[in-house]
C-alpha cells in the first residue's frame, strides 16, 4: 500500500513549551490509523498542523502530494476534518449547516443538494434534517459534526476524539460510521484516549505522550513489546501508602514491574496466578487492605503503562 | 467573492433567527419611536402633521428688509400649523418667557442685522466687500422642549443659509458690474437694492435668496414630521447595536470552533473576514430598511426622497460597520465586544442626537459628535424629512463613507497584528 500521508519531523512550540516534538510517521492509503494518548499528549496539535490550521514550528507533512507548509490550500481540498468540539451553527438546521459547509468546499447546485441528502442518510438524520441543530441531542450533533467533514468526499478524514462526552449508543453509531467509511476506501486518522476505540478501529496505532510518538505499529506489534505478560491491578484504600507497597512488590521474584496509579498498583508479571499469593501476603504484612484485584491480558493500555509507567487516563 | 457573499448571507440568516438580537434590532427602536411619538403628541392630533403650534416669540430689532423677511417666514401659510408666532420688542422679556417655559424659543433679530449682511456704498467704493462686523441672530432655545426648539432653529438655519447664499451671489454680481464698468462704486448700493426688489417681485420664488425650503419635490406643501427625526434617531442608535452584534459574531465563531473549521476549508482568511464584514453590513441595512418600512406603514411617516433614503442608509450602515469592526479588532472576547458595543451605542446615541437634537448640545459636543455615524446620518435624514433630495446629502454621505473606510483600514491593521487564529 502506498502512503497517502507522510509526517516528517513535525514540531510545534508555544514559546518555551513544546507541544509536539519532531514526530515522524506515515499513513497508508485506505487504513485507519489511530493516535492514542492521554489528554494533553499533543494529538489535537498534531491534527491541527496536518489540517493546516496551525503552522508547524519545524518539519513538514505531505498529504496526497500536497505540503502543509507550502501548499495548504491543496491540502484543504483533499482532507475532511471532524474537530473535537462541535463546530456547527446551532441556529441553522442540519440541512442548512451541511449546505453552507458544502459551499465552503466549493460544492453548489444539484450536486450539492444530492450530496447533502447522501450525507444526511449516512449519519441517519434525514427525518430531522429540518430541525435546528440546537434542538438535537449531543449524539445527534456529533453526527452532524462528522457529516460536515464528509461532504466533499475527502481522501483523508481527520477525526479528533469524535466520541468525547456522548452516550454509548451514539458512540457505537460513530464507530460503525468510521468503519463503514473505511470500507468505502476512505483513509482515516483517528485520535483518541480510549484504548478500546483504538483497538477496535485501527489497522495501526501510534502512541503519543508529552508530544513524543513513543511507539507505532499494529496492535499485535505493540503488545509484543510488553511480552507475554499479564497485569494485576490492585485497588487499595486511600488511607494506605501505595508507593511503599509497590516497592515491596518489586522484591517478589516473578514481578517485572510495579507502578502506582493514584490508589491503584499495577503489577506486570509473566504469570498472575503465580504471584497472586505473594502480593496478598505482602499487603497483609503491612496491614493494607486490598479492595479488589483485576487481572488483565496484554493490551494497548498495558503497552502505554509499560512505555510510560502511567495509565492512559492519568 | 462567492464565498464572501455566502458567509454574509449565512450571518444575515443567523442574526434574524436570534430572538434576543431581533428584540434589539427591530422591536426596541420601533417601540421607542412609538413611545417618543406618543410623548411628543405625534399620534394625538392630525396624523400627518406631528408637532403643531410650536410657540415662538420673535423680537425684530432690525426692522429692515432681512429682519422683516425672517419674521414673515413664521407667518407664512406653510408654517401656519407648525408654529404659533408672537412678536415682541423686548429681548429680555422674550428670554424670560423661554426661561419660564411659556414658549419653545425666542428669535432675537438684532438691530443692524440687514446692514451687516448687505454692504454699504462705502464698502463697494473701497473695493472691500467683506462684512465689517458679524451680527448674528440669536435663537434662545428652551432646553425642556428640545424637539420644538430644534425645529425652530432648523427654520432659522435654513433662512440664514439662504441669506448667505443670496449675499455672496449679490456681492459677486455687483462687483462684476463695477469691474466691467457698467456701474460706478457710488451706484453699487442703489443697484443692489434694485436687484433685491426685482428678485422679490419675480414670480419664480425659487430665485429668491431668502425663502424657506418648504416644498417637496412634487410641489406639495411639506410639514416637518417630528417622527422624521425620532425614527431615524432610534434606528441609528440601534444600528450601532447591530454592528457590534455582528462584530461579536466574529469572535464568537472563534470560540464556537466554526472559525477554525472555516479556516481548514479551501477558503482563505480574506474571504472569511470579508464575508463577516459583508454579513454585518447586510444585517444593518436590512434592519434599517425594515424599520423604515414599518414606520412608513404603521406611522404614515414620510422619510423623503426614496433614492436619497436608500443611499443614506447604505452609507450610514457602512460607517457604522466600520465602528463595529474596530470594536471587534480591539476586543479580546465576544463579551467584551458586547459591553463596549452597548456603551458605544448609548454614547453615540446621546452624542449623535438620537435623544436630544444636536443643536441643543454644547458646541464641543457637537464637534465631537462628528465622529459618530448617528450625527451625520441624522443630519441627512432631517434634510430628507424637510424635503431635501440625494443632491443635498453630499456632506453626510461623504463623511459616512470616509468614516467607514478609515475605520476598516484601522481594523484590518489591528486584525493583522493579533491574528484571528493562533498560528
Amino acid at each position: 500500500m502506498t502512503s497517502i500521508l507522510q509526517v516528517q519531523n513535525l514540531s510545534k512550540n508555544y514559546g518555551e513549551f513544546t507541544a509536539v516534538k519532531g514526530i515522524t510517521f506515515d499513513i497508508k492509503q485506505g487504513e485507519i490509523f489511530s493516535l492514542l494518548g492521554p489528554n494533553g499528549a499533543g494529538k489535537t496539535t498534531t491534527i491541527s498542523m496536518l489540517s493546516t490550521l496551525y503552522a508547524p514550528t519545524s518539519g513538514d507533512a505531505i498529504v496526497d502530494g500536497h505540503s502543509v507548509t507550502k501548499d495548504p490550500m491543496g491540502v484543504r481540498n483533499v482532507i475532511g476534518v471532524v474537530p473535537q468540539d462541535l463546530a456547527l451553527y446551532e441556529d441553522l438546521t442540519a440541512r442548512e449547516n451541511l449546505i453552507f459547509w458544502g459551499q465552503m468546499y466549493g460544492l453548489s447546485g444539484q450536486p450539492l443538494k444530492n450530496r447533502v441528502d447522501e450525507v444526511l442518510g449516512q449519519i441517519g438524520l434525514m427525518d430531522k434534517a429540518k430541525d435546528r441543530v440546537k434542538t438535537y441531542s449531543g449524539g445527534m450533533k456529533r453526527r452532524v459534526n462528522i457529516g460536515v467533514g464528509l461532504l466533499h468526499k475527502p481522501k483523508v478524514l481527520f477525526m479528533d476524539e469524535p466520541t468525547v462526552g456522548i452516550d454509548p449508543q451514539s458512540r457505537r453509531a460513530i464507530l460503525d460510521t468510521v468503519k463503514d467509511l473505511n470500507k468505502q476506501g476512505m483513509t482515516v486518522l483517528y485520535t483518541t484516549h480510549y484504548m478500546e476505540e483504538a483497538e477496535e478501529l485501527s489497522n495501526r496505532v501510534g502512541i503519543i505522550d508529552h508530544g513524543d510518538l513513543i511507539a507505532i505499529g499494529t496492535q499485535k506489534e505493540l503488545t509484543q513489546q510488553v511480552g507475554e505478560t499479564e497485569t494485576l491491578i490492585l485497588h487499595i484504600s486511600e488511607n494506605d501508602d501505595p508507593a511503599a507497597l509497590a516497592t515491596a512488590f518489586k522484591g517478589i521474584k516473578e514481578v517485572l514491574e510495579a507502578n502506582v496509579i493514584n490508589h491503584e498498583i499495577s503489577v506486570i508479571t509473566p504469570s498472575a496466578k503465580d504471584v497472586l499469593a505473594s502480593v496478598v501476603s505482602k499487603a497483609n504484612e503491612r496491614g493494607i487492605k486490598i479492595h479488589s484485584i483485576d487481572i488483565r491480558e496484554p493490551n494497548l493500555e498495558a503497552v502505554f503503562l509499560h512505555l510510560t509507567g502511567r495509565a492512559l487516563r492519568d | 467573492m462567492l464565498k464572501t457573499f455566502l458567509i454574509g448571507i449565512k450571518d444575515l440568516r443567523l442574526a434574524f433567527r436570534d430572538r434576543a438580537a431581533l428584540t434589539f434590532m427591530l422591536a426596541a427602536p420601533f417601540v421607542l419611536t412609538l413611545g417618543l411619538g406618543l410623548v411628543t403628541g405625534r399620534f394625538s392630533g392630525n396624523a400627518n402633521t406631528g408637532i403643531t403650534n410650536i410657540p415662538v416669540i420673535i423680537v425684530n430689532l432690525d426692522d429692515e428688509q432681512l429682519g422683516d423677511a425672517l419674521a414673515n417666514v413664521f407667518t407664512t401659510e406653510e408654517l401656519a400649523e407648525l408654529v404659533e408666532p408672537t412678536f415682541s420688542e423686548d429681548a429680555e422679556a422674550a428670554r424670560l418667557l423661554v426661561d419660564e417655559d411659556q414658549t419653545a424659543a425666542a428669535i432675537i433679530i438684532p438691530a443692524g442685522f440687514t446692514q451687516s449682511v448687505i454692504p454699504s456704498q462705502d464698502s463697494f467704493a473701497a473695493g472691500n466687500v467683506e462684512l465689517q462686523q458679524n451680527i448674528q441672530i440669536e435663537v434662545y432655545a428652551n432646553p425642556s422642549r428640545p424637539t420644538s426648539a430644534g425645529i425652530i432653529k432648523s427654520i432659522v438655519d435654513e433662512f440664514m443659509s439662504r441669506v448667505e447664499e443670496g449675499r455672496v451671489s449679490g456681492q459677486t454680481s455687483i462687483l462684476q458690474m463695477i469691474l466691467t464698468g457698467r456701474i460706478t462704486p457710488q451706484q453699487a448700493e442703489q443697484a443692489g437694492l434694485e436687484m433685491g426688489e426685482r428678485l422679490q417681485n419675480s414670480p419664480d420664488t425659487d430665485a429668491l435668496a431668502i425663502t424657506l425650503n418648504s416644498t417637496t419635490a412634487d410641489g406639495e406643501a411639506a410639514q416637518f414630521d417630528i417622527l422624521a427625526y425620532l425614527a431615524p434617531g432610534m434606528a441609528l442608535m440601534f444600528l450601532m447595536y447591530t454592528v457590534s452584534y455582528g462584530g461579536r459574531s466574529i469572535l464568537a465563531e472563534k470560540t464556537q470552533g466554526t472559525l477554525p473549521r472555516l479556516l481548514v476549508t479551501p477558503t482563505n482568511s480574506t474571504q472569511i473576514l470579508g464575508g463577516k464584514v459583508f454579513g454585518i453590513f447586510l444585517t444593518g441595512a436590512a434592519q434599517m430598511l425594515i424599520l423604515i418600512g414599518a414606520t412608513t406603514l404603521f406611522f404614515q411617516l414620510k422619510w423623503g426622497d426614496g433614492i436619497g433614503v436608500v443611499v443614506l442608509v447604505l452609507a450610514a450602515v457602512f460607517g457604522a460597520t466600520g465602528w463595529g469592526m474596530l470594536i471587534t479588532a480591539l476586543a479580546r472576547t465576544p463579551a467584551q465586544v458586547g459591553s463596549i458595543g452597548t456603551a458605544i451605542m448609548l454614547i453615540f446615541g446621546i452624542m449623535g442626537g438620537s435623544f436630544i437634537s444636536l443643536d441643543q448640545l454644547p458646541p464641543f459636543v457637537q464637534t465631537i459628535a462628528k465622529i459618530t455615524p448617528n450625527a451625520w446620518a441624522l443630519d441627512g435624514f432631517t434634510t430628507l424629512g424637510l424635503g431635501g433630495t440625494l443632491t443635498d446629502l453630499s456632506a453626510p454621505i461623504t463623511a459616512l463613507l470616509s468614516m467607514g473606510m478609515i475605520l476598516f483600514l484601522a481594523s484590518v491593521l489591528l486584525f493583522g497584528k493579533k491574528n484571528l487564529v493562533q498560528k
